[in-house]
């Protein structure tokens, strides 16, 4: 049966947190109701991508979007739009600081300026349908490959491409493909049956990150027809895609999608009916950070505890128990099918001389449109926070930019025009990374951010290289010092002491990185350490050992607001009298502040 | 289920088109009709029925069915607006199941405009 309208609601991990299954049954309940469960069918899909304002729905062929949507505004919305066909313009979306709102998915900025490869089939497709994939171009690629292609030439099609590795490290996928490749026939020499790996990272680490979680939820065949390419190119047989634990959605996605595959011999035995055997399994880690680099993740697919081994030798030589092994991440996987599909000299034009096709970035932090987006390279960083992005709540200035997680860096507001490319990021003490990008105001303390990651860091630091170890603990010590105001003269040298100690002495990349946004906001925001060492003061009125809460007698009305919700009782005054604050009860959480209308409450 | 080989994936595709048109809002012909409650009053519900089994039976792939409220002109309902890819939109007026089904045979699939039935070509002037 034909439906006449689509209603693609979000099912990804954060709009079901959000409520979605129950405006899922909701719908169907409405529409049975109305009878029009024959014209009017609920898709289920993966992240669409403005999911801070979950939960979410687009209404098909018109595309009209819908937003922070309540089951009580179901029924409405059933009755207006799909059975007499006037969109409901309260659950549309209303650009910040404007009065109208924007029906049409297409016309929002914040889908408008997004090019979509990794996440073409995100909202559009139902995850559960092979079927879908496969109209929408699905499993066309590996076909081609099959029939027409050489595993030279696919993978010289993925080198021409300019295709660099998603997960962080930005190398050169087809490089890495070739000379995984040359590792396996060399081998194959010697033992004819020796299996190859394709692996794929989906353990994705970075604190606020959730590419490549969207990505499987939303479309998990691409990654599957991605990994079948990869293997047949390298010559493999045995996949596996490691995804931590944390992400059940995007397992049990991936895993029926498998089953799916299994069942169309798209992957097993012969696949299509060519001489081609290629296996996947979904393997669950245990969440932990290390396990982004390759050759912990092997030892934790092999069951050995999590650590890092000394490279040369790389996992295209000695991978899993020692065979020739392929680690790619997720987005990298997802744009395999497309540069096959659509050429390497389409992708290679879209992007910068040197980082081509286009990145998926969790936006996150202090931006109106919190999200998941994919932008072509080279897009500049102020087009990311101001069009996309709908610039800052509150009309708060901008302080810096935080990419790569807590192997990047900080870049501060005089760098917005740079574009976003692998090298120019580098270039500024940033890195592109796995693709968190959080937005900081000024009222954001870039001390105490630091100390966020190096915490995060000495915690995740699996503790086998001492400088990793104990350096991330040290650097964490220190920067706790200084936001209590407990700084001293020469700490800013340490810091840049044991940085550099980390950094050459650690043997792999989460030790290598993790003194990055220490020495990236040392090296633009200096003056809000001194501040924090030599004046005992926090710029940006955010570390709680250097500020004091006041109350301004000029301004106080005696309102009771501030006195009512203070937790300790610090605040004391009869009712039309100024009100006095008790410092030795203040624990300076701010309450008072927000609850002043009369801006009576000062932070100094 | 069978393994498939290459040509099966267009297959599939094509079984699929439908849907995956429906999605992209892509077709060659849009067939919108006006469901305002004075077009479901006027029987609006049994053209909508009789273009989904019509368009269902023909395997009309590229015919997108819609809906929008009262064009206006309440007292001709049920209406319909028929729009040809890169041609102006045609009004249909007081259409019953058998008007529908024959709008969409000679107009959506033929190519001529009705115009027993139709009211006018185009949209009002919008702002």
């Amino acid at each position: 049966m034909a439906h006449r309208l689509h209603v693609m609601i979000c099912t990804c991990t954060n709009c079901i947190s959000n409520g979605a299954l129950n405006i899922k049954n909701t719908l169907e309940a409405e529409i049975a109701a109305k009878d029009l469960q024959d014209d009017v069918q609920v898709v289920q899909t993966g992240a669409s991508g403005l999911c801070v304002k979950g939960p979410i729905l687009m209404v098909q062929p018109d595309g009209i979007f819908y937003q922070y949507l309540k089951t009580e505004s179901i029924p409405n919305l059933v009755e207006e739009h799909f059975l007499k066909g006037r969109p409901v313009k309260d659950l549309m979306y209303v650009p910040t600081g404007e009065d109208l709102p924007i029906p049409k998915i297409s016309d929002i900025p914040f889908f408008k300026d997004q090019r979509l490869i990794a996440l073409r089939n995100r909202g559009l497709i139902d995850p559960g349908s092979i079927d879908e994939y496969i109209a929408n171009d699905g499993y066309k690629a590996i076909a081609k490959a099959l029939s027409s292609m050489t595993p030279e030439e696919v993978i010289e099609e993925i080198t021409k491409s300019g295709l660099r590795g998603r997960g962080g490290g930005g190398f050169p996928t087809g490089k890495k493909w070739d000379i995984c490749r040359s590792f396996v026939l060399k081998r194959k020499e010697l033992e004819p049956d020796v299996p190859c790996y394709m692996i794929c990272n989906a353990d994705e680490g970075d604190p606020g990150a959730f590419m490549d979680r969207s990505i499987l939820e939303a479309d998990p065949h691409c990654i599957i027809e991605g990994m079948c390419i990869g293997a047949y190119a390298m010559g493999a047989t045995k996949g596996c895609i490691y995804a931590r634990i944390e992400y059940p959605l995007a397992i049990k996605r991936i895993e029926e999608a498998i089953e799916a595959a299994k069942e169309y011999g798209l992957l097993g035995e012969d696949i299509l009916g060519f001489d081609f055997s290629f296996d996947l399994t979904v393997f669950q880690g245990a969440g932990a950070f290390v396990c982004g680099e390759e050759t912990s993740l092997i030892h934790s697919l092999e069951g050995l505890p999590p650590e890092p081994s000394q490279k040369p030798p790389y996992p295209a030589e000695h991978g899993v128990w020692g065979n020739p092994t392929n680690i790619n991440n997720v987005e990298t996987w997802a744009n395999v099918p497309m540069i096959l599909n659509w050429g390497s000299k389409w992708f290679s034009e879209i992007g910068t001389e040197t980082s081509k096709g286009t990145k998926v970035f969790s936006l996150a932090g202090n931006v109106n449109n919190a999200g998941l987006v994919e932008v072509p390279m080279g897009i500049t960083l102020r087009e990311m926070v101001y069009d996309i992005g709908g610039g800052i709540p509150g009309d708060k200035k901008l302080k810096a930019v935080q990419t790569g997680g807590p192997s990047g860096g900080f870049i501060p507001e005089s760098f917005l025009h740079l574009p976003v490319d692998y090298e120019q990021l580098k270039e500024v003490g940033a890195i592109m990374g796995s693709g968190g990008m959080i937005v900081m105001d000024e009222d954001t303390c870039i001390v105490d951010i630091a100390k966020y990651f190096l915490e995060f860091t000495s915690d995740e630091s699996c503790g086998k290289c001492s400088s990793c170890r104990e350096g991330a603990a040290a650097l964490y010590e220190i920067l706790e010092r200084i936001c209590q105001g407990k700084g001293e003269e020469g700490d800013l040298e340490l810091l840049k002491e044991i940085c550099s100690a980390v950094k050459s002495a650690s043997m792999c990349g989460l030790g290598q990185t993790l003194p990055n946004p220490v020495l990236s906001s040392l090296e633009h925001f200096r003056e809000e350490y001194e501040a924090h060492i030599k004046e005992k003061r926090c710029p940006a009125k955010s570390c709680k050992n250097l500020i004091t809460f006041t109350i301004d007698a000029e301004n106080c009305t005696g309102c009771t607001a501030c006195a009512r919700v203070c937790p300790t009782e610090a605040i004391s005054g009869v009712k039309k009298e100024v009100h006095k604050l008790d410092q030795d009860k203040c624990i300076k959480c701010g309450e008072c502040l927000d609850a002043c209308k009369f801006a009576a409450v000062k932070v100094e | 289920m069978a393994k498939l080989r290459p040509e099966d994936l267009d297959k599939i595709a094509q079984r699929m088109k439908k849907v995956i048109n429906l999605r992209e809002g892509a077709g060659r012909a849009k067939v919108v009709v006006h469901m305002g409650t004075c077009g479901i009053a006027a029987g609006a519900r049994a053209v909508m029925s009789a273009l989904v089994s019509e368009i269902e039976k023909r395997n009309l792939d590229d015919v997108l069915l819609s809906i929008s409220s009262c064009a206006g002109f309440c007292s001709k309902e049920p209406m319909v607006t028929v729009e040809l890819a890169g041609k102006p939109p045609v009004k249909y007026v007081e259409l019953n199941a058998d008007k529908a089904v024959e709008i969409l045979e000679k107009h959506v699939i033929g190519g001529k405009i009705v115009t027993e039935y139709a009211l006018a070509v185009g949209n009002e002037r919008i702002m």
